[in-house]
């Protein structure tokens, strides 16, 4: 079982390798639209990204809301 | 080979399959331009009827297959007249739609969409007309409709209540989630999961395959394990014209219009 710590990391890393970004310049709390410079298509392609990634479904709306690493990370993480 | 461009679509045929292309910014929005480019196309497939055996529908947009409904020209269409005239304009465009899409569903040739990215609403509806949809491992699937307070409107609900489970159809519908090209194939939806960018690939070599077979009997047996739900058809139009008239919906895509986001699929 991955812990919270884990999960966050795993989230930066493929969103630096999605996006093209440096890895260290993400950290857990950033927010992600604004990090990333993204809107909702390609928030979309990071959560099919995270899904096939983590083997997870996630809905839509709980990702709805959510614009930092972390957070997402939670979500993530109970659904794991 | 034959082939014809057009302002929304293109099509070709070669080798007896018809491959038609989406190509309208930002990522094929089914408006006027790309209705009349399917009728078009659907006319031809008609024509050319003994002369091909399978129709490929892909996209050469960068973020899909089709992203639905034309919104924005659904919305400006709406301003300015009455109630009455607005659902009549809207009930005439359904009407063609679903002409294009039965016509496509029930067509005797083998149908393939081969999708990428954004498949939602009426761009979900138009795959689901097709016998096989071969979908790249970044495909999500989507009927958003809910949240301008209306249903999809271009056949999805019928299509959709044919091939798969309850549980499926009510989730899509009534959440709006989206959900990925892995969870398709899970659920029934898609035929096939292919690596990025390799959707058309394949639906080509799947249509070569299609094409070794008797034409007699490939029709005989779309017809027998693809009935076309007529009837329930007929009353998604019935419905749709209903919600429509309501003060709800209009004000649901005037936030979709004023979205900043070029193209706001997550409100």
């Amino acid at each position: 079982m991955r812990t919270i710590d884990q999960t966050t990391d795993e989230i930066l890393t493929l969103a630096a390798a999605h996006f093209k970004v440096p890895r260290e310049q993400l950290r857990p709390e950033d927010d992600f639209y604004k990090t990333l410079g993204i809107k909702s298509l390609q928030a979309l392609e990071l959560l099919t990204r995270l899904e096939d990634h983590f083997s997870v479904e996630l809905p839509d709306y709980e990702f709805q809301g959510v614009s930092d690493f972390r957070t997402l990370a939670e979500r993530i993480q109970a659904r794991l | 080979m034959s082939k014809h461009s057009g302002k929304a679509a293109s099509w070709t045929l070669a080798d007896g399959v018809f491959e038609f292309e989406l190509h309208r910014e930002p990522c094929n929005e089914i408006g006027t331009a790309l209705l009349e480019d399917l009728e078009r196309f659907v006319e031809a497939t008609r024509t050319a009827e003994n002369d091909a055996d399978a129709i490929i529908i892909y996209s050469t947009m960068g973020p899909g297959f089709c992203a639905g409904a034309d919104l924005r020209e659904l919305y400006t269409g709406m301003q300015g007249v009455s109630i009455e005239e607005r659902v009549a304009g809207v009930r005439r465009f359904l009407e063609r739609i679903h002409a294009v899409m039965n016509a496509l569903d029930a067509s005797p040739l083998v149908t393939i969409a081969a999708v990428h990215g954004v498949t939602f609403g009426g761009g979900f509806e138009l795959a689901l007309t097709c016998d096989l949809i071969i979908a790249d491992k970044m495909a999500r699937f989507c009927f958003p409709e809910l949240r301008l307070g209306l249903i999809p409107g271009f056949g999805g609900v019928p299509r959709l209540r044919r091939d798969l489970g309850n549980a499926v159809v009510r989730d899509l519908l009534l959440t709006g989630r989206s959900i990925n090209a892995t969870k398709a194939l899970g659920v029934g939806l898609v035929s096939q999961v292919v690596a990025e960018g390799k959707a058309l690939d394949v639906a080509r070599s799947t249509a070569a395959q299609i094409r070794k077979f008797d034409r007699a009997t490939r029709v005989a047996a779309k017809q027998f394990a693809k009935p076309i739900p007529y009837a329930e058809l007929r009353q998604e139009i019935e419905v749709f014209c209903q919600l429509l008239a309501r003060p709800a919906v209009e004000e649901g895509l005037r936030k979709f219009v004023e979205s900043s986001d070029a193209l706001p699929y997550l409100p």
